[in-house]
């Protein structure tokens, strides 16, 4: 059988183009490592700075943001730093004693208290010895789960919440892990999108595709997991929205719900798997960046 | 010296340069998605990638954590191919487990790990081709990705190496000219702190100074062509993500 295939050489990625396109805005106080910012004392010393004999000196490379008195610089990439009340996405890599450990693309594994989730059988329900033994039931290792974070320890360890019936176990979906700084903070990252799935956003970049499901279980508490069979027009919806994310994050555009959803409408007229081609991804992107400046601007 | 002459009557040296010069420097950030940081440069014909992982919770051995600050991990490798002749193994040999050790003793003193307690910073270096000065390229390449990865460091560390022939310090060795006495020198420039330094070879006393003195200006060198780097990177992905 001939199949298909398709080869290209390497060339130079030259993003010059897209550069004189955007430059429409002032040049931003941009730094790196080692560069004075104030050798004035009257300011504060914020993350990403710090004091070398009086001088406030950038201990990153990037932009320079002051808040009053307050001078901090903020790297274009960076781990997730976790805030109370960010949305994340995370995986379990350890089951220990009253608690879960949770990838979360933080600089330190995130905890989940038993006693901060909900429990099958109501939120009234005590904790006993019998739910310590039982735990890896509810969440195992490797179980994607999507929570809230509640506090933030000294160390810069997150812990978690799923204290309520949008958070917890996740089933059947996929997962995209881009940078954090790409995901745009929103008043929610939980979207059921009008093509017949939905996502969540994690405020830690990973972010869940799903198809959007019937009604809610309220007994199961979070930790049911769907496993009948997803119909194929939803799960090429959801790999041409896999590929629509990788696409915008590819060209650092921010993601909420409009630019992946004007995305994923641009994207119709490519086959699903041509939109990862570098140039189909140009153009997409390009339209999808058009689109919102029209529809915002 | 048996018969190659490093320093030419003319002040030049096997590759047409003059003492103090520098190689050509090439370098990329940001040239993997995966990872946190990386980075590849070249310096002449030594060509280096460095990738970055971390800050992140500790893995594998559990009793290295520090309570306080952050531990570097490093891994120095070198491609079979990078060799005129074949390697066997590209690392965990003496060599490469001792290059391993300096590069993270030069980290160490520039990255500011206290702001990372109970972390892991995983640093990994392999040399594609190597034609001399491979530590201070692989110093070189690390820093490009620790400040891709957006690690708090003090300053750049930059690093290069000099060698000393007919009383004149050369600058930036080649592989030729690395078999007499060479220096490899790791400075953060700005400072001027010495992060690391190193020569197996003898050497007069009386020399030291003039050797030291042509390594901090290649370092310096070095570290204006590393900025530029930054800099244009920096530019270039801050439009992007502007709006």
């Amino acid at each position: 059988m001939a199949m298909a295939v398709d080869m290209r050489l390497p060339t130079f990625r030259s993003d010059s183009r897209s550069v004189s396109l955007f430059d429409r805005k002032g040049s931003k106080d941009l730094v790196v490592p080692g560069d004075v910012i104030t050798t004035d004392t009257g300011f504060m010393r914020g993350h990403g700075t710090y004091l070398d004999d009086d001088n406030l000196t950038a201990s990153v490379a990037g932009e320079v943001e002051r808040v009053d008195k307050l001078i901090c610089v903020k790297p274009l990439k960076t781990r997730f730093n976790g805030e109370v009340g960010d949305v994340v996405v995370g995986r379990i890599t350890e089951v220990q004693q009253k608690r879960w450990k949770v990838e979360t693309n933080s600089r330190l594994d995130s905890v989940l208290l038993l006693s901060s989730v909900n429990l099958p059988g109501g939120e009234l329900r005590r904790r006993c010895a019998e739910d310590e033994l039982t735990m890896r039931s509810y969440l195992q290792e490797g179980d994607l789960i999507s929570a809230e974070v509640q506090s933030v320890y000294a160390d810069g360890a997150l812990l978690l919440h799923t204290r309520s019936l949008k958070y917890g176990k996740l089933g059947q979906g996929v997962l995209v892990q881009i940078s954090p700084s790409l995901i745009k903070r929103q008043k929610t990252h939980f979207h059921h999108l009008p093509c017949g799935a939905s996502i969540i956003l994690g405020n830690n970049g990973f972010v869940w595709l799903y198809p959007t499901p019937g009604q809610q279980d309220e007994e199961a508490g979070g930790f049911f997991t769907s496993l009948e069979p997803i119909s194929l027009s939803d799960r090429e919806v959801i790999s041409r929205l896999r590929n629509c994310l990788l696409a915008l994050s590819a060209h650092k555009v921010l993601l909420y719900d409009t630019s992946v959803l004007y995305c994923y409408e641009v994207s119709l007229s490519q086959q699903v798997k041509d939109i990862l081609k570098p140039e189909v991804m140009e153009e997409i992107v390009m339209m999808t960046q058009q689109k919102l400046v029209e529809h915002e601007g | 010296m048996a018969g190659l002459e490093l320093l030419s009557d003319q002040g030049y040296r096997l590759d047409g340069r003059k003492a103090t010069e520098l190689r050509k420097v090439q370098a990329r950030m940001g040239v993997f998605a995966q990872a946190d940081g990386s980075a590849y440069i070249e310096q002449g014909n030594t060509k280096a990638l460095a990738v970055v992982y971390g800050p992140h919770e500790m893995r594998g051995s559990r009793n290295r954590t520090l309570h306080d600050r952050a531990v570097i991990n490093c891994q120095y490798s070198m491609a079979t191919f990078s060799t005129a002749e074949r390697k066997r193994r590209p690392h965990g040999d003496r060599k490469s487990t001792e290059m391993s050790l300096h590069l993270k003793q030069t980290f160490e003193a520039a990255v500011m790990t206290q702001l990372y307690p109970r972390s892991q910073i995983d640093i990994y270096v392999k040399v594609l081709q190597a034609d001399g000065g491979n530590y201070s390229v692989c110093v070189n390449a690390a820093t490009l990705a620790i400040i891709d990865a957006g690690i708090p460091m003090r300053d750049y560390v930059c690093a290069c190496t000099v060698g000393f022939v007919d009383e004149t310090p050369l600058a930036d060795l080649c592989f030729a000219e690395e078999s007499g006495s060479s220096l490899a020198l790791a400075l953060l420039p700005r400072g001027g702190q010495i992060a690391l330094l190193q020569m197996d070879a003898q050497l007069h006393q009386d020399h030291l100074e003039a050797l030291m003195d042509a390594a901090m200006t290649a370092c310096k060198g070095v570290s204006k062509v590393l900025d530029e780097v930054v800099r244009r990177h920096l530019q270039e992905v801050s439009v992007l993500t502007g709006e």
